[in-house]
């Protein structure tokens, strides 16, 4: 091949792993502009751009590339904002090995890494947060109609800033004193600095936006209050209630859902009590059930809230493992324990109610199942694991406060929102849903692109273009 | 949105009855309900029971018991003064329905958080009695307001008014000694005094008493779990579906064990707070 194309992509700067599990400030540092340069000088502007399709909002990644390769980082990210309305936010946390850059056409010559979009969307959305004042659209002609959004997680954010500058009147009614979503709450801060949210919000308001938050709708606001004050509703209350295994010792001392903890933590700051008022009790040695991006963040958290030890416990083996292979390594990295093959059976207490320990029943790998993963089935040995916290991380479930507020709403059989994917619509008029609600725990990009799509069709309602309720 | 402290005043030692402008709280808020709170940005989020509402004014009624950190700072904040984050109502609501006779048991501040509920059950019709028990006869709180709903035993620790004893003392003496039946009870109060007022109950053949418990929480809407609790053998997060249970299916024990989870942070939390504030006594 005549193309000189670097094998590798450009190394991004990292805290040491030594360091950075004392600390909670961001573990990837980003990308100089001479590095973004040299990064984005790796693409080679295809014409099939494979990596659009590949995104779920598809960016017109080539483009916004092109012009960083010529410096011209105002463009590149006015390109990425036509599409994405948190792109420092995506940058940083989408699973892009599954996504664009699982389509690179530079990975597929041997020996080949994909272009490290992600780096470079970061690169671009933080280069315009130091510029200062982030430019506002203008908004078009006000429409003189009210949307409420109910959840301000990503979907909800996007959908809401969409309508804004499409001319609509919205509010976002935030249950938490914090808008962000899991955002905020769940993505710890070492992964996704708060105030990159924080700015991100700012940004939202000033399309003049109103964000109530502390309002839990369902019940600081009944539901047909809400159908009758505004024009057309979206929800996006997202998938945040724990779910629990349900074996014995589940309400040992020291048993916590992830949420619990990493609500705690981030959210409420307990990491820096008692000057937050929000305590924590963090073992020695933290057991970790589940290996998904919620498992690792758990992890890494515990760590650098003083666990000595941390162990992460999963039934199936480190190829099935659902969590995102970079935060796998900075895991591995920072030293984090893996105890594959080990499905818990029961946490063990001591007389004063305290967690000990987690008996495991010892697995190996059978039948692919539904998911096309391999089965993990019981060898019929145990085994058992000290530890005197448990964090449990095995999935989120609907967030049902205002789903049991409103029966009439159709759910599917898992207990999410039956909306159709393509606008939203749900079985009551005016009423849209999207993001981790209708889909059930997925990604923030996804989330992100169902409130856009939502949001035209939205629109296209209001505007008495199409009705699906007639 | 700040909420403002419209109305405070003491009732006893360390016991503070607030009126807090809350307009959505007090347009929506139905009896067994209950808000979270954060006073200030480095505040944690805490449960309390709204006592009653008054909507002309926008806002609703909560009695504070001082007994850490929070509760002391809340307690110590001033009429005018604002409380950062009001969340609410939670909950779900009390069952109101006309039982018939209905026996009202409340310990401490939880003669607060059964207050909205014996209303309720008395413009319900139903025939109430209430017992109300305290440490002493300052802590035997609404003895007035309970009083517009029925009759009212009073039991204290130490006998300075009513009966001296518990209130399941008070339980038997109603049964056993005057042949009182009910159709149901609601027992509030301390979860200990819950506990032995479930134990009562069923012994004195009651057929139901309810009880509200207060777990700790964090968000207050289903999204952590820190509230879980077994009932009948099953995990349930109380903010969600309780706080008020079936007594007789609740495990009190672990409960009670939950509840001590952070009492070494607590202590910490409260000795430095005490430290920079000086002497509370007065509270
Ligand atoms: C720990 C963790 C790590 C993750 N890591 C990644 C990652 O690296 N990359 C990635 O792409 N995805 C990740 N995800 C998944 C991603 O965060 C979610 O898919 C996404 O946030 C879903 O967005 P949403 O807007 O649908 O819902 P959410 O972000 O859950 O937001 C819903 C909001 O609605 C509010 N709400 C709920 N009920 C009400 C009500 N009745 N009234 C008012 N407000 C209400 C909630 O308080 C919340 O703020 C992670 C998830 C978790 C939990
Ligand atoms: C549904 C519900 C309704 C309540 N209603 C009232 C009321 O009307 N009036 C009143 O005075 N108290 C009420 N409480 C109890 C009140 O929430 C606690 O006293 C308060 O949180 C203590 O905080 P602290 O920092 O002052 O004390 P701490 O020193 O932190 O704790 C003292 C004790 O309070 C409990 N507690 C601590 N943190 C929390 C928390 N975040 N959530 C719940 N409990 C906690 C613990 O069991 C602890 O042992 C209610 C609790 C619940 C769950
Ligand atoms: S307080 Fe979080 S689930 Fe109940």
């Amino acid at each position: 091949m005549a193309l000189n194309i670097p094998p590798k992509k450009t190394p991004i700067k990292e805290q040491d792993p030594k360091e950075r599990i004392h600390n909670f400030n961001e573990v990837a540092l980003g990308y100089t502009p001479e590095e973004a340069i040299a990064e984005a000088k790796r693409c080679i502007t295809c014409p099939t751009k494979p990596c659009v399709s590949g995104c779920p909002v598809h960016i017109d990644i080539p483009t916004f590339i092109k012009y960083i390769k010529e410096g011209n980082f105002r463009a590149a990210i006015d390109t990425i904002k036509q599409y994405n309305n948190l792109p420092a936010i995506c940058g940083r946390v989408c699973p892009q090995e599954d996504q664009c850059e699982a389509q690179c056409v530079v990975a597929k010559i041997p020996g080949h890494e994909p272009v490290a979009i992600g780096r470079l969307e970061r690169f671009v959305a933080d280069w315009e947060a130091e510029q200062g004042e982030v430019k506002i659209p203008e908004i078009k002609e006000k429409k003189g109609k009210k949307v409420a959004v109910v959840g301000a997680g990503p979907a909800g954010l996007t959908a809401a800033a969409d309508l804004a500058k499409m001319g609509y009147d919205v509010t976002v009614f935030e249950a938490f004193h914090k808008p962000g979503g899991v955002l905020i709450y769940g993505i710890p801060e070492f992964r996704l600095p708060k105030r990159i949210v924080e700015r991100e919000v700012e940004y939202i308001k000033k399309l003049g936006v109103k964000i109530m938050t502390n309002v839990v709708i369902g019940k600081s606001i009944p539901v047909d209050e809400l159908l009758s004050e505004f024009d057309a509703v979206f929800i996006g209350v997202g998938a945040g209630a724990p779910k629990f295994i349900g074996v014995p010792g589940t309400n040992l001392n020291g048993v916590y859902s992830a949420s619990e903890f990493l609500t705690r933590v981030n959210l409420m700051r307990a990491y820096e009590f008692p000057e937050y008022d929000t305590p924590i009790i963090v073992g020695k040695k933290v057991a970790v059930i589940g290996a998904g991006n919620t498992a690792m963040d758990a992890a890494r958290t515990a760590l650098r809230v003083g666990a000595e030890k941390v162990m992460i416990i999963y039934r199936r083996t480190e190829k099935e493992m659902p969590a995102r292979l970079e935060e796998y390594h900075h895991a591995v990295e920072e030293g984090i324990e893996f105890h594959w093959l080990r499905q818990p059976k029961e946490y063990v207490g001591d007389e004063e109610g305290n967690v000990i320990g987690v008996r495991c029943a010892v697995m190996e790998l059978g039948e692919p199942d539904e998911s096309g993963r391999r089965r993990p089935v019981p060898t019929g040995e145990e085994d058992f694991i000290e530890a005197d916290m448990v964090i449990e991380a095995i999935g989120q479930q609907a967030q049902k406060v205002l789903l049991d507020e409103f029966p009439q709403l159709k759910k599917n059989k898992w207990g999410y929102i039956d909306a159709d994917l393509e606008t939203g619509a749900t079985n009551v008029k005016g009423v849209f849903a999207g993001g981790d609600i209708v889909t059930g725990a997925a990604t923030v990009i996804e989330a992100m692109g169902a409130g856009k799509r939502a949001a035209k069709a939205i629109d296209r309602y209001l505007s008495g273009e199409w009705n699906p309720w007639e | 949105m700040p909420h403002k402290i419209l109305r405070k005043r003491k009732l006893a030692h360390l016991v503070h009855d607030f009126v807090v402008e809350a307009p959505l709280v007090a347009e929506h808020a139905k009896p067994g309900h209950f808000i979270v709170v954060r006073l200030h940005e480095h505040g944690e989020r805490i449960p309390l029971t709204i006592a009653d509402v008054y909507p002309e004014e926008k806002a609703f009624r909560m009695i504070v018991r001082a007994v850490g950190k929070t509760t002391y700072e809340l307690c110590m904040m001033k009429e005018g003064d604002e409380i950062l984050d009001v969340v609410g109502p939670l909950g779900k609501p009390s069952e109101i329905e006309k039982y018939g006779r209905v026996l009202l048991i409340g310990g401490g501040v939880g003669i607060a958080t059964l207050h909205p509920i014996a209303k309720a059950l008395h413009e319900a019709g139903n025939e109430i009695i209430s017992i109300l028990g305290g440490r002493s006869a300052e802590y035997v709180i609404m003895q007035e307001e309970f009083k517009k709903f029925g009759e009212i035993v009073i039991t204290t620790d130490d006998g300075t008014l009513g009966m001296k004893g518990v209130v399941t003392d008070a339980m038997e003496y109603l049964v056993k000694e005057r042949g009182e039946k009910f159709d149901v009870a609601w027992a509030v109060g301390p979860t200990i005094m819950m506990k032995f007022a479930a134990l009562k109950g069923k012994e004195l053949g009651i057929p139901k008493v309810w009880v509200s418990l207060n777990p700790i929480m964090v968000d207050g809407t289903g999204m952590c779990g820190a509230c879980r609790v077994t009932v009948g053998g099953e995990i349930k997060f109380a903010c969600v579906d309780g706080p008020e249970f079936d007594g007789y299916q609740v495990e009190w024990d672990e409960l009670m064990r939950r509840m001590t989870q952070y009492k070494k942070k607590e202590e910490e939390a409260f000795k430095r707070f005490l430290e920079k504030v000086g002497d509370v006594s007065w509270l």
